[in-house]
């Protein structure tokens, strides 16, 4: 990548954060899981799925030759709604129906936006999605590449790790599996939940190749896509990631998981982002769902 | 008192009982200070949670468990009918954000179903309270009762001073001749307003809040039936399996008919948005659910 590209997608990033951030007024969103994807999300979508079909992210309903992208954590999809804004795939003044019954824009991807390929919301659901389109692409010789990201909290499922066990049995090399490992789940650590580590040598159990780089850099994440062609095997990026990231008073705090902030606290916070001040949050963020 | 005091000081009073949750502490924040080793949080497993609490049943304990709605009685589905259904376990699930509740979440947690499906299991009861303190009320009977029971969540405050829960009942609010509408859960405060439009306008509306589902309350139903010219049964439900559904079992049991229509959600998940723009979407405030009553052809129900 060249120092150009990688400028460009660092702004691209920020503007996205921008709209999570915007987004987090006026009934709220998950903000912390979405601004640890941004990074992960914005490469994806810029140099790793291909668009064949034209300009819907999903190519169209009738290329099977595209490449696919599943969000199975569901949460962050103002990442990804920012990101389609951000690359021209959605018309950005959607994003002001946030929560609107009049459009689709509410907490969880739904397949009335065009270039969401499956809802979610369910977790545990869309690797095993995901596994059924990689399967079809190796039956009919394609070399489609399919990406499902899942959160860390939601390993806890069982039907991902069902899945891996039939997706390796079958060999889907053409599956990356990414998990956005923020070490959270809702509004607590994973590991003084759940404990999840050590993660990588439970996904090598389960027969995947697996990886683990910094999340939030680009150029690892160009690597280890690069890398994630190992034949035979399921290929698994664990990002490590910091939920809230770009924001300080929001990274990696247990409290401020789904937030709906005033429009000055939304106002405070884009200035944050740009390193211009510390906002102040008064509302109560500690909101279960 | 709220869910959460009653939950704790239940716990408190008698050890039988063990509060467990998929990792949804939105009901229960306080109960691991509170409970200590008997708050248990299985992560988000649900069917393990159902199995676990099968396991700690058979050993004696009550477990009271938490999920969102969907993920509770849909995920964990044949857990709960295979582990606590077959074996009558008295394991009491309570669903969190059922119906209209879940507002901006999408149909993948749109729990309109629920009725339907836990009503499915021989010997689970199914419960759907008005509003807080209606749920409050409940409880204590729905907890001490041996049954594996299901509790439709509803944390919302009401502003309707209810009757005491008699077990199996619904709660009479008022009788009519010409209508008598028929609701459970979240929609009861809209339904109650509805019924005061339609009274403006010179009608005479009798209203039952249902409390209980399974066991129904035939006698309520029956009743209204032979009171009213018409019944509207009121439903954050799918049309199948709900309310409407326990009304027809209900009359055939009892040879009868009646003029039914039912609001609900025909065969459809809602539009997401914040709740009050899902209630005017749905064309379930009061105004338009009254306008739906007044308007309603006799014979062009069922929709």
């Amino acid at each position: 990548m060249t120092t150009n590209e990688l400028e460009h997608l660092r702004e691209t990033a920020l503007r996205v954060r921008e709209h999570i951030i915007r987004m987090s007024q006026g009934g709220g969103c998950f903000i912390g899981a979405s601004l640890s994807c941004v990074e992960l999300m914005v490469y994806c979508y810029s140099h790793v799925i291909r668009r064949r079909g034209g300009a819907r992210p999903d190519g169209g309903s009738g290329d099977l030759g595209r490449d696919y992208l599943f969000l199975s954590k569901g949460h962050d999809v103002p990442a990804l709604y920012g990101t389609f804004a951000e690359l021209g795939l959605m018309d950005e003044g959607r994003l002001a129906n946030h929560l609107s019954t009049a459009d689709s824009i509410y907490w969880h991807p739904n397949r009335n936006i065009p270039g969401v390929e499956f809802h979610s919301g369910s977790l545990g659901h869309l690797p095993a999605v995901a596994a059924g389109v990689a399967l079809d692409c190796k039956l009919r010789g394609g070399d489609n590449r399919v990406v499902v990201i899942t959160g860390d909290g939601e390993l806890n499922e069982g039907s991902v790790w069902e899945t891996l066990l039939v997706a390796n049995a079958y060999g889907l090399d053409n599956l990356t599996l990414v998990v956005d490992r923020n070490q959270f789940q809702a509004n607590i650590r994973t590991e003084d939940l759940i404990p999840l580590e050590p993660l990588a040598d439970k996904f090598s159990a389960f027969g995947c190749a697996v990886q683990r780089i910094d999340g939030h850099d680009f150029r690892t994440l160009e690597i280890a896509f690069a890398h994630a062609g190992v034949k035979g095997k399921v290929n698994v990026i664990i990002a490590d990631t910091v939920r809230g990231k770009g924001l300080a008073s929001i990274e990696a705090r247990a409290d401020r998981w789904f937030c709906s902030f005033s429009a000055a606290e939304v106002g405070q916070l884009i200035q944050e982002l740009h390193g211009q001040v510390k906002a102040t949050i008064q509302s109560e963020t500690l909101v279960v769902r | 008192m709220t869910y959460e005091q009653l939950l704790i000081q239940t716990a408190l009073e008698d050890e039988r009982f063990v509060v467990m949750t998929a990792e949804n502490r939105a009901l229960v924040r306080n109960a691991p200070a509170a409970l200590g080793v008997r708050f248990i949080d299985t992560g988000i497993t649900e069917q393990t949670m159902i199995g676990m609490a099968a396991g700690l049943a058979l050993r004696g304990r009550i477990p009271v468990v938490h999920a969102l709605a969907p993920f509770l009685t849909m995920r964990a589905y044949e857990f709960i009918r295979t582990d606590l259904g077959i074996a009558r376990l008295p394991v009491k699930l309570s669903g969190y954000i059922p119906g209209f509740l879940s507002d901006g979440n999408g149909p993948t947690h749109q729990s309109i179903e629920d009725v339907s499906i836990m009503r499915g299991i021989p010997g689970m009861e199914v419960y759907c309270p008005a509003d807080e303190d209606d749920l409050v009320g409940m409880l204590p009977a729905i907890w001490s009762s041996p049954a594996p029971a299901y509790v439709r969540i509803n944390h919302k405050k009401g502003n309707y001073s209810h009757t005491p829960y008699v077990p199996g009942k619904a709660e009479v609010v008022a009788r009519g001749t010409d209508v008598t509408l028929l609701v459970y859960g979240f929609l009861f405060g809209n339904a109650l307003q509805a019924k005061a439009i339609l009274e403006r306008e010179g009608f005479s509306v009798g209203l039952i809040n249902m409390r209980s589902l399974k066991p129904v309350d035939d006698e309520a139903i029956v009743g209204a039936a032979l009171e009213s010219g018409r019944l509207v049964t009121i439903e954050d439900h799918l049309q199948t399996g709900g309310l409407y559904s326990v009304v027809a079992e209900v009359l055939l049991r009892w040879r009868m008919t009646a003029d039914v229509l039912s609001l609900s959600l025909g065969e459809r998940w809602f539009k997401p948005g914040l709740l009050d723009q899902v209630l005017e979407t749905e064309g379930f405030t009061p105004e338009k659910m009254a306008a739906k009553i007044k308007n309603a052809n006799s014979f062009t129900y069922a929709q």
